[in-house]
């Protein structure tokens, strides 16, 4: 990128963007299948993995290849017939790159999809036409929700098995809608498909003329990546100081990092947190081009007007609007380890680029997924899967963000300082649910901005 | 029917990346991270173009300043003269620190015994997992992608070796968002992938924007080969033709580098970078199932190999 000025450059039209998006439903919603489906359809499976495929179909005694193999990776799931982990799935069309996190949508593993959601910019939740919403699609509307995943595609599957009924479709995405909009999800879209059939995966479907949206391809190619920039709050964790001191840069001094919201420009006024010094932006260089603005999440080095102590760990913000620093954390979280979580262990929490030590002071709820958000008061301790209510007492002050207003900046992780086994993901702030009511209040609400 | 609840926006904002700067822009925020948290990380530089797209990225994440690594390359003995030559015009060019780790030592001095079938790709685990052990190395950087294969598809950005460099796909931490947590024990070390997200066209493509020069086994040339397990193997001292096996010369190129033993040419007249993206874009195969006898083995072959240490 050598201009910035102007971004509507020949080559940012001619360039594909990425989409990140995530999948949650069972093996018997038939969610490898689509995915399979996906991958084969967009002729993004090649000859040698198709006959892998056929080759282990066939000695299984299966006629047709399995395309749920195509997506289960280690002999220790093959063996087991599950899916133990995430999987990332790479596929491409003339219009975009697609980086798919594979979760398996079983109840115990609601911190993969945790993990996938986080980094998705689209949820896609599989449901079965015979059964409708069930208590895992509930779930998944929540982690879907809870992560911010801005937008979530109810896929409808194995309409086939439901003589492709229209009544059947619309009562389904009605139920969905409302519930995941309850929990303000701020775009959902319902397709029908089948994906052992293939309909409205990728091609249209020929059984179903009542439908007129998009196929799930086709809304996977045009959601858009990208949101109001303008309306981010400006956010740069330091990574690392740039220092050559060579004879030809004796005194040049950057801070290099990745833009993890918003927009900076040359001239702002910004602070440096936690310090609270402030300077303005002297030069910014974009990976070998000096440039006028910059935004996330390009990876850029930030060169100050002033000679200010900064290092890793600090958080550059506009002057006028940099996140308060705080020792007292509150945060809605997922525990991950099977190890579980209690009031009074000391941990390390790690946010941005800065790790502190941390206490955990309360645990004032978990939260069940499944039945309408019932809060359990005061749990003993949070178990792997769990999501819950935390209260932390950091040593030291952070620039945290609300999870709300900034994902990258608003999320944490808990760390085991003994072994360093990531223990718990952390999102300040609480959960969806009282921010859905808040949001349910202002009805002219456009929607969350990454 | 589409329901949207709040209004959005049907086309991306003019602020939106390409996927190749959205790639890089990551790729390079995970070689920052490793600079700011171990203390003794290495890239690991075999010449082959993950690599160097690898060092590409991690020269521009740290200019105007030197890369803030050392390079390790696990020598086969069997490797391509080419590449070679053009690994060490590299770290000339560039001022860089190269290790070499040599398995054809480790078969001199009888640590290690020359296989059967005169592979040597199985061999290279233990040079590398002794290398990174005595320079006590805590961040190794490899070129691996998810795409390349289906154990690699689960594999971590941050991947925990114990002190033997095992893999322990159960022992293997969460990731999200882009909080990578690289705490390991003493003796215990990281294994860092930052093209995790990449595939052999993103690859292919980015070398092209950015004119990045690679050895020229890349390109369509003319080689005296011989066909061996359905594969090109280029002809030579290392073990080939043997008895039954006819060498021609054919006009190929290779699209990966690695051990001239089980590394296998494809049959193409691509010269240019233009051309072989064109090839790639119109291929059937995958890199691995077109040029790697080792992946074929068996079904979990990669699986077991990552467990022992390998790349």
């Amino acid at each position: 990128m050598t201009s910035t000025t102007n971004p509507i450059t020949a080559e940012a039209l001619s360039a594909t963007t990425l989409l990140r998006f995530a999948t949650a439903g069972s093996v018997d919603d038939g969610k490898s299948t689509l995915v399979g489906r996906l991958l084969h359809d967009s002729k993004s499976v090649l000859t040698d993995q198709l006959e892998a495929v056929e080759r282990a179909s066939q000695s299984r005694g299966q006629e047709a290849p399995d395309l749920a193999l195509l997506t289960d990776g280690l002999r220790a799931e093959r063996e087991q017939g599950i899916t133990i982990d995430v999987a990332y799935r790479y596929f491409a069309t003339a219009r975009r790159r697609f980086i798919l996190a594979d979760t398996p949508g079983h109840v115990q593993y609601t911190r993969n999809m945790v993990t996938g959601a986080s980094t998705a910019e689209l949820a896609v939740v599989l449901v079965d036409a015979r059964n409708g919403v069930v208590e895992q699609t509930r779930r998944h509307a929540a982690v879907a929700a809870l992560l911010r995943v801005p937008h979530v595609v109810l896929a409808v599957n194995k309409m086939d098995l439901v003589d492709y009924a229209e009544p059947v479709f619309a009562a389904i995405a009605e139920e969905f809608t409302s519930y995941a909009a309850s929990l303000g999800v701020p775009d959902i879209t319902a397709i029908p498909i089948s994906a052992l059939a293939g309909d409205n995966v990728v091609e249209p479907s020929a059984h179903m003329d009542w439908y007129g949206g998009p196929t799930v391809l086709e809304h996977l190619e045009t959601v858009p990546v990208s949101h109001d920039l303008t309306g981010c709050l400006p956010r740069f964790p330091v990574q690392y100081v740039i220092r050559p001191q060579t004879a030809e840069h004796p005194d040049y001094r950057g801070y290099a990092g990745q833009i993890a919201s918003g927009m900076f420009r040359v001239g702002d006024p910004v602070t440096v947190l936690p310090s609270g010094r402030t300077t303005t932006i002297a030069g910014i260089d974009a990976l070998g081009s000096s440039v006028d603005t910059a935004w996330a999440p390009q990876s850029v080095t930030l060169l100050l007007a002033d000679d200010l102590d900064v290092s890793r760990g600090d958080l550059i913000a506009p002057a006028g609007a940099a996140p308060a620093v705080t020792q007292d954390v509150r945060a809605t979280v997922c525990h991950l380890h099977e190890r579980p979580l209690r009031v009074g262990e000391r941990v390390l929490l790690k946010h941005a680029t800065r790790t502190v030590k941390a206490i955990v002071k309360e645990l004032p709820y978990r939260i069940d997924l499944s039945h309408g958000l019932a809060h359990d008061n005061d749990p003993e301790h949070l178990e792997v899967n769990d999501i819950g209510a935390v209260v932390l007492r950091t040593a030291e002050p952070l620039p945290l963000d609300a999870y709300a207003d900034s994902r990258l900046t608003g999320s944490f992780l808990l760390i085991d300082p003994a072994d360093g086994t990531t223990l718990t993901a952390g999102m300040a702030g609480e959960a969806f649910a009282e921010r859905a009511s808040a949001a349910a209040a202002a009805a002219d609400d456009e929607g969350w901005d990454f | 029917m589409t329901t949207t609840v709040a209004h959005s926006d049907a086309t991306d904002s003019p602020y939106a990346l390409s996927h190749l700067d959205a790639l890089e822009s990551e790729a390079v925020h995970i070689f920052r991270e490793v600079a700011g948290e171990f203390e003794r990380p290495v890239v690991l530089f075999s010449g082959g173009k993950d690599s160097i797209v690898m060092l590409h990225l991690a020269l521009k994440a740290f200019a105007p300043a030197a890369v803030p690594f050392a390079l390790l390359h696990v020598d086969t003995g069997h490797n391509f003269p080419e590449v070679l030559e053009f690994r060490d015009r590299t770290v000339a060019e560039h001022s860089l620190r190269l290790h070499v780790a040599s398995v054809q030592d480790y078969i001199d001095d009888g640590r290690l015994r020359e296989r059967p079938d005169g592979t040597r790709n199985p061999l290279q685990t233990v040079p590398l997992t002794d290398a990174i052990r005595e320079l006590r190395f805590d961040a190794v950087f490899g070129g691996g992608r998810r795409d390349e294969e289906k154990a690699r598809a689960k594999e971590r950005v941050f991947s925990l070796r114990d002190e033997f460099s095992q893999w322990d796909p159960r022992r293997q931490r969460p990731e999200l968002w882009s909080l990578y947590n690289g705490r390991h024990a003493p003796g215990e070390h990281v294994r860092v992938f930052p093209l995790s997200n990449w595939t052999e066209l993103d690859v292919w493509q980015y070398i092209a924007r950015e004119d990045i020069a690679l050895p020229q086994i890349y390109f369509a040339h003319e080689r005296e080969v011989f066909k061996r397990s359905g594969m090109w193997l280029t002809a030579g001292e290392w073990g080939g033709p043997k008895d039954g096996e006819q060498s021609e010369n054919r006009l190929v190129r290779y699209r990966t580098v690695g051990d001239m033993s089980c590394t296998g040419a494809v049959d193409s007249d691509a010269t240019t970078l233009d051309a072989v993206i064109a090839e790639i874009a119109a291929s059937r195969l995958t890199e691995r199932g077109a040029t790697r006898a080792d992946d074929k083995m068996s079904e979990a072959a990669m699986e077991d190999r990552k467990r022992e240490g390998y790349f």
